[in-house]
């Protein structure tokens, strides 16, 4: 048998999967974001610091995303809608689990590309219809993938990615948010 | 043996009326009695399973002691105390084959169901007539949630069915039970030792079969043909809203998926490469619904069909986990003379169908009878 690599170090999950089922505490994770309005609808939030394993944890780099709204919106596309943030997060997080379920397989992939859709009636956030929602209507993400495993493979690591997906769960099942004023 | 009612009393009292065995009359068999009636494909009622069971007690004289509630068992000495309704008893070594299922389990979030929805588990569900008018909506897809939403729908109710993950089966594969299959191909005889996940093993829910006469297949695209609605997981209840998971077309797939998978590896093990006549995926609707207003009053009962599990309250002996799974290896309990018998993978894939007994009594009786110690007089 020829050895895989999607790079992903899956021995490391499992390992981590048999520590964390007898330390409940040390799975639970924080992760943090910190915004600051700039101008108009333009806000920047970086993401460095995180809690988890029990301590402070910190990325190797911070990053800074910016938050804008397009020119059809009156306004300047400093960056990329909020609501496009929700779609770079299940990208990810589904393309991420594709590739870990394969390497866990012993599925050689050579390319995995998507494209995520989110279907959005802006009168809701309009206060256009109060009948329309402000979030997505639905979400669609196609994803082509190139592989050494049959066609019912594929579609198995695509199934598997979104049952152990953290970002599909959050946009499918409600969450409680709590937003207060310091 | 001691029964806290009548012997075969969860077929007597815990069972809706229409429900049958999901398996085949041929695969019912306990150990040395069998079915030998003219339907071998057929699928006992419970009455019938009531009348099997009680012929068995019958010709193998067992020593059942009825009406025989067990309060409580605790270590004593070198063996257990039981209080029982009929009294206190000694004994160096316990069974406990009392099955999975004793309780139907509701989740937290029934709180929080507006009083004027009613609601019922499958305990108290006997048939259509038990229910008010309006629409229902049966939450859980394993075998008891299909067969109790297909049965109200043809009552001429609405039928929502909420599901998550489940197990999807045609009732014939090849013109063949599909537990013929199972037990043919040996997936019934995988050891629980030999299970690649066994907790996954052990919580798996009920297949999507239902026995019929006519030998139908039950599963989420027949509940569509009856006009049942599909929605996803119910995952929160909010204001008296019900609001569903959007990934209902994942855990179809992952069904579809499995199911193909399952099949696939019955042709192998036959020799078959033609394949047969491929089952369609999983219908889902374009947009099911994610949320439900009971306000509305579209949906007057709620049945809980979301699974069941044992009741350990009566055991004083420290061998159930925070998640009240008993610890147990094969059945030997995790206390000197303790034994269980008839919970899911006990020792096999088969251990909770009435065929699976069999061999597991024999295993933990032959554990038991090493382990007992000879009582000094009988040395």
């Amino acid at each position: 048998m020829t050895t895989i690599d999607n790079g992903v170090n899956v021995q490391a999950l499992l390992d981590a999967r048999e520590v964390l089922k007898g330390a409940p505490d040390a799975a639970q994770f924080t992760w943090r974001a910190s915004s600051k309005w700039q101008h108009g609808v333009h806000s920047t939030t970086t993401i460095e610091k995180f809690f988890g394993l029990g301590q402070e944890q910190t990325h190797k780099n911070e990053t800074t995303f910016a938050a804008d709204h397009p020119a059809v919106f009156a306004a300047e596309d400093n960056g990329i809608t909020p609501i496009e943030y929700l779609l770079v997060g299940l990208a990810g997080c589904l393309t991420a689990g594709v590739a870990s379920v394969a390497q866990n397989r012993g599925i050689q992939l050579r390319s995995v590309e998507s494209t995520v859709e989110g279907a959005h009636d802006i009168r809701g956030i309009l206060g256009a219809d109060s009948d329309v929602r402000n979030g997505f209507n639905d979400i669609k993400v196609t994803f082509h993938i190139d592989a050494d495993a049959s066609q019912e493979e594929i579609e198995a690591l695509v199934a598997q990615s979104q049952k152990r997906s953290a970002v599909y769960d959050a946009l499918t099942n409600p969450t409680n948010v709590t937003v207060e004023v310091a | 043996m001691l029964e806290r009612g009548e012997v075969a009393n969860s077929w007597r009292r815990e069972r809706w009326d229409s429900l049958r065995l999901l398996t085949p009359n041929w695969l019912s068999r306990l150990p040395g009695h069998h079915y030998d009636g003219p339907d071998p494909d057929g699928y006992m009622t419970s009455g019938e399973v009531v009348a099997f069971i009680e012929q068995f007690a019958g010709v193998t004289a067992a020593p059942v002691r009825t009406n025989t509630a067990v309060t409580s068992v605790r270590r004593d000495d070198d063996g257990y105390r039981l209080v029982t309704s009929g009294g206190e008893l000694r004994a160096r070594s316990v069974v406990l084959a009392g099955g999975a299922c004793n309780v139907p389990t509701v989740p937290a979030l029934a709180a929080g169901l507006p009083p004027g929805v009613r609601q019922l588990t499958p305990f108290d569900y006997r048939g259509p007539d038990g229910l008010a008018e309006g629409g229902v909506l049966v939450v859980g897809g394993s075998a008891t949630g299909v067969q109790i939403a297909a049965e109200l729908r043809r009552s001429g109710r609405p039928v929502i069915l909420s599901t998550g993950e489940h197990v999807r089966m045609p009732r014939l594969h090849r013109d063949r039970d599909v537990l013929w299959w199972m037990d043919a191909t040996g997936v019934w005889d995988q050891r629980y030792d030999q299970v690649d996940d066994l907790t996954r093993a052990r919580r798996l829910p009920s297949p999507q079969l239902v026995g019929t006469p006519e030998r139908a297949t039950l599963d989420l695209n027949a509940l569509t043909d009856l006009g049942v609605e599909l929605v996803g997981r119910l995952s929160a209840v909010r204001d008296g809203v019900l609001l569903f998971s959007g990934g209902l077309t994942n855990v179809c797939a992952l069904a579809d998926l499995k199911m193909k998978r399952m099949l696939a590896g019955f042709d192998q093990w036959a020799g078959l490469s033609q394949p047969e006549v491929e089952l369609p995926p999983t219908r889902v609707p374009a947009a099911p619904r994610w949320q439900i207003d009971l306000g509305h009053g579209e949906i007057s009962t709620v049945v809980w069909a979301t699974g069941f599990r044992p009741d350990y309250g009566w055991l004083d002996v420290p061998v159930v986990d925070e998640k009240g799974r008993l610890r147990h290896e094969g059945g030997v309990v995790d206390s000197p003379g303790l034994y269980a018998l008839g919970l899911p993978v006990l020792r096999r894939r088969r251990s909770t169908f009435l065929n699976g007994i069999e061999d597991d009594a024999r295993a933990v009786t032959e554990h038991l009878a090493t382990s007992l110690p000879v009582p000094s007089s009988h040395r």
